[in-house]
């Protein structure tokens, strides 16, 4: 791999060198490396271009990583990752994506990851996106997420898009079981003319099953978003979504919540609160000798944190 | 040291013109612990706010060390010594008390210094170094980060606005304690406190006692403070209700 591609590597996945565990590291749509260990085995699909993940029963602390990087420009791929986690396993999937494009033409990596979480298993899950790269073509993400969630299944997911990707839409969807958790971390800021739209529909089916959906927003620029998490609860459940937004130059930001309640005893909640930075926040900062841009970018991180 | 001349300020009230500073002239001299007592809406947070640089003056100078800070902005003002404690902090989604800390501080502190702010104001700094500065604070959890806050500054003039208001009964003493110690750890520094609280005006060096946005009184707190019992607002609410209980009984 090259330094552009390392750098990618180090942003999406936290990753200087091959990580510990179980691997599959896309380059440019070619594999640039694989492990597979006792417990976990990943092989590629042979239909269509991705990988099957398979997760033994009661495998306990292991991780996978599975970033994609991409530094050719007008490269489009679709990709289809399919999870199996066996029951009670607890485990670290690591995905994320790097587009640098300095070229022209357009980049595009559509990722579908579906997560098959047997009974009592623990899965989390953390997706990066990243774009660089001073080339007129654009740095798309489409993934798609599917969760299907069995018996006391818990699944936290942490999805964060900071920097450099122009034009994504997210769309998520959970069924979950009796006594599953389902907890959703999504943290994104826009700017420049970029477009974001993330969309949730999460079923609560089973008897005590919860969701928590919560997203935090920066929007600048003249950047765009839309958040829209729809919980439908099938069966006595607890379902809460969040969407916590700052706006900022000429941003624009739509959150649309949903709640559906088809059983007596769901418990749905929704909250989105949309604002620019409080004049007082930046005004504390700067008694303590930050100046206002200073202020605004220590406001920010803690925000995305 | 920091002299106020003939400071004035007013806002533009639904047309008509409100003075909430009238030509205040008053002078903070180093090693000395000031305090700033009258009653409500006479001026004193204004005046504390004038200083920081929070609002700027309609009329007059504010010097600070000889240097005319009167045009300064609310950040060079901090960068050259001074620190503001508000009367009601603010709070921040996602930074952490350690996070502020650092900020105020201007370096990397440790966590082991940080602690040490945090313990000088009663707090157990384990439980509350990586708390968030967010709304699962009290009101007075937050009233003592944001005194930690300051000192961290390690600022030639302090400035606090009700340091009291809020705080439960870990008490005035140690509030006073943080005072003191600041005064010997802090070469040259001053102090400007903004209170009603008996035990902190028996601290001060001197007394500026405003109302309706003037100094109605200034001295040392051996001439000022035996006069106060009389003008403070307590007095006065304490004329109310008893009047409206006699009132009451009458009837």
């Amino acid at each position: 791999m090259d330094e552009i591609q390392k750098r990618l590597l180090l942003e999406v996945a936290d990753l200087h060198e091959v990580p510990e565990g179980a691997y599959n590291i896309r380059a440019n749509s070619q594999s640039a490396g694989r492990r597979s260990t006792a417990n976990i085995e990943i092989t590629s699909k042979e239909d269509v271009s991705g990988l099957e993940i398979r997760i033994a029963p009661g495998t306990k602390n292991e991780s996978v990583h599975i970033p994609v990087v991409m530094t050719e420009s007008g490269l489009k791929e679709v990709v289809y990752n399919d999870f199996f986690i066996g029951a009670d396993a607890d485990v670290v999937i690591v995905a994320g994506c790097g587009i640098d494009n300095c070229g022209n033409q357009d980049s595009e990596h559509d990722g579908i990851h579906r997560f098959y979480v047997g009974p009592r298993a623990k899965v989390r899950y953390v997706e990066k996106h990243y774009g660089s790269g001073d080339g007129r073509g654009k740095r798309i993400l489409n993934p798609r997420t599917e969760v299907y969630m069995e018996e006391d299944s818990t699944m936290e997911m942490e999805m964060v898009q900071i920097k450099g990707v122009d034009d994504t839409e997210r769309d998520t969807v959970a069924e979950l079981a009796g006594g599953a958790r389902l907890v959703v971390r999504e943290r994104l800021m826009t700017h420049g003319e970029q477009r974001a739209i993330s969309t949730y529909n999460v079923e609560l089916n089973g008897k005590d099953s919860s969701a928590d959906v919560v997203s935090r927003s920066v929007a600048r620029d003249r950047s765009f978003q839309k958040f829209d998490a729809k919980i439908i609860g099938k069966a006595p459940c607890n379902g809460h979504t969040e969407c916590d937004s700052i706006i900022m130059d000429e941003g624009r930001i739509l959150a649309v919540p949903g709640l559906e309640a088809d059983h007596v005893d769901a418990t749905l909640f929704h909250e989105a609160a949309i604002g620019k930075i409080a004049g007082e926040q930046l005004t504390k900062l700067m008694t303590l000798g930050l100046t206002e841009a200073e202020a605004e970018e220590q406001i920010i991180n803690g925000f995305l944190r | 040291m920091l002299e106020m001349r003939n400071v004035s300020f007013q806002v533009d009230a639904e047309g008509t013109e409100k003075e909430i500073v009238r030509d205040i002239s008053l002078t903070v001299p180093d090693r000395k612990l000031i305090v700033v007592t009258g009653p409500n809406g006479g001026g004193k947070s204004t005046l504390a706010r004038l200083i920081a640089g929070i609002e700027k003056p309609t009329g007059g100078k504010i010097f600070f060390g000889g240097e005319d800070i009167t045009e300064k902005s609310v950040t060079e003002r901090a960068r050259m010594g001074i620190a503001y404690a508000f009367q009601q902090p603010v709070r921040f989604k996602g930074i952490r008390v350690v996070d502020l800390i650092r900020i105020a501080a201007g370096k990397n502190v440790t966590a082991g210094e940080a602690c040490g702010y945090l313990s000088a104001v009663g707090l157990c700094a384990r439980d509350y170094v990586d708390r968030e500065v967010n709304a699962s604070l009290s009101g007075g959890e937050l009233k003592r980060i944001e005194i930690a806050t300051v000192l961290a500054r390690n600022a030639k003039l302090s400035v606090f606005d009700e340091p009291e208001a809020g705080i439960d009964l870990w008490s005035f003493r140690n509030l006073i304690d943080v005072f003191k110690n600041m005064r010997e750890t802090i070469e040259d520094s001053s102090i400007l406190v903004i209170s009603h609280q008996e035990r902190i005006l028996n601290i001060a060096d001197e007394i500026i006692v405003i109302r309706d946005g003037r100094v109605e009184k200034q001295g040392s707190r051996d001439e000022i403070y035996p006069s106060l019992g009389a003008d403070s607002a307590e007095p006065e609410a304490c004329d109310v209700l008893i009047k409206s209980v006699q009132k009451g009984s009458d009837a």
